[in-house]
């Protein structure tokens, strides 16, 4: 076996590791409660539109909804997948360029290969 | 493995063949399973040449003529050129980052084992008696019309060598990310590793498009289903927007390894720097993300109307000014620089009149309006073997002199090698310069004869000499590698003298841990800095020699493939004989138990250890 090396932390690094983790934790429980309460307007609106309340059409709440889940998956990637954190530029990199061709060749075909 | 030679046996030396997960030993097995495909595809182009060289010629039958082509093309792409590539990718791009292995060996063996079953299930249609003839293209109302299982072989066999391809492709982005030396930052890396991360890349996003399309065609086929069956209110059109959304970028994750070989070439037989080095990758990665915006230029014809067809003609036109600026650089880096004409560089010099005329004739046609009348003729034939053959193939054969003696510890002769680049080169000229006028008089393309007194005849037979020159020195070449083989004179770390990245400053072929302390990378061409500042290792070591982690060989990737080459069969006779399904479920589970199998064993590889290395370097002089 390789050697296996063993390092202590200073203080300092502890505390800072201390204050990271804790601040990583406050933002994940405060992300958790935001995609609730996303979760929980959501159906809220289509309960609304389910009971015929004034003002909660089909043509706003469907973009609504929408908007709220593109919001839901940029926070699951960022905070829980933890994209935010160093060393994620190159899957970054990869999802976007993915992104892009997955956006560019339907919007090809919508705008001008089926117009 | 022990560092002394030792005799092993017949059944010993082919068992470590299959379990192999070294990354050099796989890419053998790539160059020399693509090269087999290369001949098989090599005897089709013979026989379509000679089929063809006079008039009304009854050689072959209208029906074998169409089984000839397709199988040609796609022979030739599929299981030739990109299998060939990926061997020199195997073999050098890990070495060039100063890494002992690709990110996933046994997913690197996985891959090897698909393309060459995939490949041999295409194969197998010759045996069977129904062959794909439908063009490498498979057209979907042509291919569901098609009768027998001709297509089904098609269909299922390259879905099986495409996962293969798919898996190295992401084997090799990987690797480059993650396992490079310290010091080789991104813009330190070679050019051939940089085209391989970029062809990669492209392999990651357009694979899964092929695969979608083939599963569909399965479907269709096979299992009932009516994606491109109009009747059935499928669309046929959608087949070929798949097929092209694939088959575009399929062009270019040919054709940037090439450029990446020839800019080692350039840049090692001038004995200068790359001209241009930032500009030369700006441009590999702005062909790679274009490659994926003018899928629509091979389809002016189907009818998408004159704002679809303008759009692509513009972007096609846009992917000249990069592939421009390569050339520039290329032709810059030789300015001034001390050349030496070996057989690569001889090759490379070839390399950049062909493909500039295939470039040429690639931008015609990209003129939307010109295309009407080019479509479907053989200035198309002409403008694709230009580029494929032009640079891919003179890549390939460049290729294969320059790193033989990296992959193999031995030198091909240098006067056969010229003698092989003049026949194929004045034979590639004849063959298709002629084409580009056979198909301005009006000679369609995939015909299988044609009638006497339209002006074809002699053009054709020029054509067809051309082709007999081009297999002559194809088989000078294999003479050459017999013969190099069997008189096999070891060679020394840096054969040419001139090497100027990391692959060069270790042992031919390098011994299965390649470093023996992961070298440090002082800047681009770190070996040529090295030597430079007086240090003829041409290494300089970035850690102490310590005990390397390797992986185990396994032979599990050889099952899996087997159960899937198995299940295609039962796929194909599922309907017409009562053992077809339990073949196919038979097959299938006897994947997935193999991909259990290796989920469930421990298998954590082993340990070289520190002694052994340390005895290694002793028996070599010191040298690394």
């Amino acid at each position: 076996m390789a050697d296996v090396q063993v390092y202590k932390r200073t203080p300092a690094e502890q505390q800072l590791a201390k204050r990271r983790s804790k601040k990583a934790m406050r933002d994940q429980v405060m992300m958790f409660s935001l995609m609730i309460f996303l979760t929980l307007v959501s159906f809220s609106m289509v309960v609304a539109y389910e009971a015929g309340v004034a003002g909660f059409s089909k043509y706003l709440i469907i973009p609504m909804v929408m908007l709220f889940a593109a919001v839901q998956v940029g926070l699951q990637l960022y905070y829980f997948m933890h994209m935010s954190e160093k060393g994620h530029g190159i899957p970054q990199m990869f999802m976007y360029t993915g992104a892009l061709l997955g956006f560019l060749i339907p919007l090809a075909f919508v705008t001008i290969v089926w117009w | 493995m022990s560092s002394v030679a030792q005799k092993k046996g017949f059944g010993a030396t082919l068992w470590d063949w299959l379990t192999t997960v070294d990354h050099k030993k796989i890419g053998i097995l790539y160059f020399l399973g693509g090269g087999f495909f290369f001949v098989l595809g090599g005897i089709e182009a013979m026989m379509i040449r000679y089929q063809l060289y006079k008039p009304n010629n009854d050689f072959v039958s209208a029906g074998l003529f169409n089984d000839l082509i397709t199988m040609h093309g796609t022979t030739m792409i599929f299981l030739a050129a990109m299998p060939i590539l990926f061997g020199f990718m195997n073999a050098i791009v890990p070495l060039q980052i100063g890494a002992r292995d690709v990110a996933f060996p046994f997913i690197n063996s996985l891959g090897f084992w698909m393309f060459f079953f995939g490949g041999l299930f295409l194969n197998i249609s010759w045996l069977y008696g129904e062959v794909p003839d439908a063009g490498w293209t498979s057209y979907a109302s042509l291919s569901l019309a098609s009768e027998g299982h001709g297509i089904d072989f098609y269909a299922i066999g390259l879905q099986i060598a495409g996962g293969g391809t798919l898996m190295a492709g992401i084997n090799f982005l990987v690797t480059i990310i993650n396992m490079r030396a310290p010091g080789m930052t991104y813009m330190r890396m070679p050019l051939f590793t940089w085209t391989t991360f970029v062809a990669s890349a492209m392999i990651l996003f357009a694979f899964p498009p092929l695969t979608i399309g083939l599963f569909f065609l399965t479907f269709d086929r096979m299992f009932g289903g009516n994606f491109f069956n109009h009747e059935m209110g499928g669309n046929t059109i959608i087949w070929e927007h798949i097929f092209w959304i694939f088959g575009h970028p399929e062009v270019y994750i040919l054709i940037l390894p090439a450029f990446g070989i020839f800019s080692e070439i350039f840049s090692i037989f001038s004995r200068k720097r790359l001209f241009g080095y930032p500009s030369m990758v700006f441009a590999t990665v702005l062909i790679g993300f274009l490659g994926f915006m003018v899928w629509a230029h091979h389809m002016f014809t189907v009818g998408l109307g004159p704002t679809a067809n303008a759009i692509f003609a513009v972007a096609t036109m846009a992917i000249a000014v990069p592939t421009g600026v390569k050339i520039f650089n290329w032709l810059l880096t030789m300015w001034g620089g001390s050349i030496k004409v070996t057989t690569p560089m001889l090759y490379a010099l070839g390399f950049i009149p062909s493909f500039v005329m295939g470039g040429v004739t690639g931008v015609m046609q990209g003129a939307a309006p010109l295309d009407y009348q080019l479509h479907d003729s053989y200035f198309i034939v002409a403008h694709f073997h230009y580029v494929i053959v032009g640079g891919v193939v003179l890549a390939i054969l460049a290729a294969t002199h320059l790193y033989w003696p990296k992959m193999f510890g031995t030198m091909l002769n240098e006067t056969l090698g010229k003698v092989t680049f003049w026949f194929f080169f004045i034979g590639f000229h004849m063959t298709f310069l002629i084409q580009h006028w056979l198909g301005f008089w009006g000679m369609p393309r995939r015909v299988w004869t044609y009638m006497d007194g339209q002006g074809w005849n002699f053009a054709n037979l020029i054509s067809s000499i051309g082709a007999l020159l081009m297999a002559i020195g194809v088989i000078v070449l294999v003479y050459n590698a017999i013969m190099t083989s069997i008189k096999n004179v070891k060679v020394a770390n840096d054969p040419w003298g001139d090497g100027r990245t990391l692959e060069w400053a270790i042992e031919s072929p390098p011994i299965y841990y390649n470093f023996a302390a992961t070298p440090l990378v002082r800047g681009l061409d770190t070996v040529w800095i090295e030597k430079m500042e007086g240090n003829e290792t041409g290494l300089t070591p970035a850690e102490p020699i310590k005990d390397i982690h390797m992986p185990n060989g396994s032979i599990i990737p050889f099952l899996m493939t087997l159960g899937l080459f198995i299940a295609g069969f039962g796929a194909m006779f599922r309907t017409e004989a009562a053992w077809g399904l339990p073949v196919l479920i038979f097959g299938l589970l006897w994947t997935f138990v193999s991909m259990a199998v290796r989920s469930l064993q421990d298998d954590t590889g082993y340990y070289i250890k520190k002694d052994e290395i340390l005895r290694d370097l002793k028996r070599k002089g010191g040298q690394n």
